[in-house]
């Protein structure tokens, strides 16, 4: 008998392309559902957030379904949520994209900026620095990942507390250094895309789905 | 820092894998899904899906074989060939496509560039420009429509700039006149677009060997495209890597 495959909701909120990050998941171990239904999005063992084209847009459509609330409640929880790209950005304070102030989901203090670069977007494979103890990169060293962005939250500011889990926080270089992914107790969030990502990728996502 | 992108585009016609000079005379290489998922393996950091006929009636067939690759390679693919509207796009990305190819229908109507971008953001958006060397441009470089055949009246340069500034999130650059003489690519081409380009650039036409890819990195390159020198089996992807890291090019 095989041990179940933990399920996880894929938040459906109007993206163009989802394809690959349900069947990447799908690789990666989980029973994936691509959903704005909020019962299915509350009982699955894992919700991730997608995210591409610009923050506006996909708060927007992340309101429009009262995400932010979905996310919030899971997070009280400590059910597990992973953001993808601009899903990552939006778990920021604001965003100041194309000169516009978006409010965001404010999980993490924080605000995503365009990067100081001489080309963008950022758009390739990348090297990240894992912290040692990161549950995401666990056994993934000096492998690149598929980063296609131009805005990124370059810093980190939650001060560590003794009484906290210690936030794992990943760093990658575009002109500057910006957050590449962060794990924080239930919520994760890389900026690159793993499903994009060849089997680097898969093994990223492979060890969130076995923390589910 | 990024590794230079090694990219093979498979040239589509009917749903099929196609070869064939100048598209002319082709003849059936395979299936498109079982190709990309052999240069995934050896080590392709990104594909590109060329419809070469890109008639209305295989429009479908098209959204079949991009539905079906993106779900079997996890890595980012780019359609080109016959985008004429937001709502190819749309299909496209719907179906699995992560990056559109624009070419003719953004030199007929360059506001098509803005609503592609305004709705699904600069990164999906390749401006693909077929460059040939034309000495009454004021940089000497011309776009040109229908295959290299005929001259836009466009200068190269100056198009690459506008696309720029209407938030296109790459430029392919495929050279007319290197374009199967397999000698390499043109450099000249490329360093000019990288000093009008503020966006990533990727270098297609003439590559004929390993070594040929390299000198279009120090050019100015992000990424380097190539078709017939992979799908003749002259070299693999490793090939071409391993050749480009001896040169001193980061390659992932």
């Amino acid at each position: 008998m095989t041990a179940p495959r933990p399920t996880v909701a894929l938040l459906d909120y109007g993206l163009g392309n989802v394809h690959s990050a349900a069947k990447a998941l799908e690789a990666a171990g989980a029973d994936v559902t691509l959903t704005a239904d909020r019962a299915t999005v509350m009982e699955a063992d894992g919700l991730v957030v997608p995210g591409v084209g610009s923050m506006a847009a996909c708060m927007a459509g992340i309101q429009a379904i009262r995400g932010g609330e979905l996310i919030g409640r899971r997070l009280a929880g400590t059910r597990p949520v992973l953001g993808i790209c601009v899903g990552m950005q939006v778990l920021f304070t604001a965003g100041e994209e194309g000169g516009v102030h978006t409010n965001a989901l404010d999980e993490w203090p924080g605000t995503v900026r365009r990067l100081k670069a001489d080309v963008l977007p950022h758009m390739g494979w990348a090297e990240v620095e894992a912290p040692e103890d990161s549950q995401l990169f666990a056994g993934i060293r000096d492998e690149r990942f598929y980063f296609v962005h131009s805005y990124a939250a370059t810093e980190w500011t939650i001060e560590p507390h003794p009484r906290m889990r210690q936030p794992r926080v990943t760093w990658a270089e575009h002109g500057e250094r910006f957050l590449a992914a962060v794990e924080n107790g239930p919520l994760s969030a890389t900026q690159f895309h793993p499903e994009k990502s060849g089997e680097a990728g898969i093994r990223l996502l492979t060890n969130w789905v076995r923390g589910l | 820092m990024l590794a230079t992108r090694v990219i093979p585009c498979l040239d589509v016609a009917h749903g099929r894998v196609v070869k064939g000079v100048k598209f002319q005379g082709l003849t059936d290489q395979g299936d498109p899904v079982e190709l990309a998922a052999r240069y995934a393996e050896q080590g392709a950091d990104e594909l590109t899906f060329l419809d070469v006929k890109a008639t209305v009636e295989d429009a479908g067939t098209m959204l079949e074989v991009v539905e079906r690759t993106a779900e079997q390679i996890f890595i980012p693919l780019t359609v080109g060939g016959g985008v004429r509207s937001r709502d190819d796009v749309a299909r496209l990305l719907a179906h699995g496509a992560d990056k559109v190819g624009v070419n003719s229908a953004a030199i007929r109507d360059p506001e098509l560039i803005d609503r592609i971008v305004a709705d699904f953001g600069s990164q999906v958006l390749v401006l693909s420009l077929d460059v040939r060397r034309e000495a009454s441009m004021p940089s000497g470089f011309e776009v040109t429509t229908h295959g290299g055949s005929r001259g836009a009246g466009l200068d190269a340069i100056a198009w690459a700039r506008e696309g720029v500034s209407r938030g296109v999130g790459e430029l392919l650059v495929n050279s007319i006149d290197a374009d199967g003489t397999k000698e390499g690519f043109d450099l000249e081409l490329l360093r000019a677009v990288r000093e009008a380009a503020t966006t990533p650039v990727i270098a297609s036409g003439g590559a004929g060997e390993p070594a040929h890819f390299a000198p279009a990195v120090e050019a100015g390159a992000d990424a380097v495209l190539a078709a017939s020198i992979f799908h003749s089996g002259q070299c693999t992807i490793g090939e071409v890597k391993a050749a480009m890291r001896e040169a001193g090019v980061t390659v992932r």
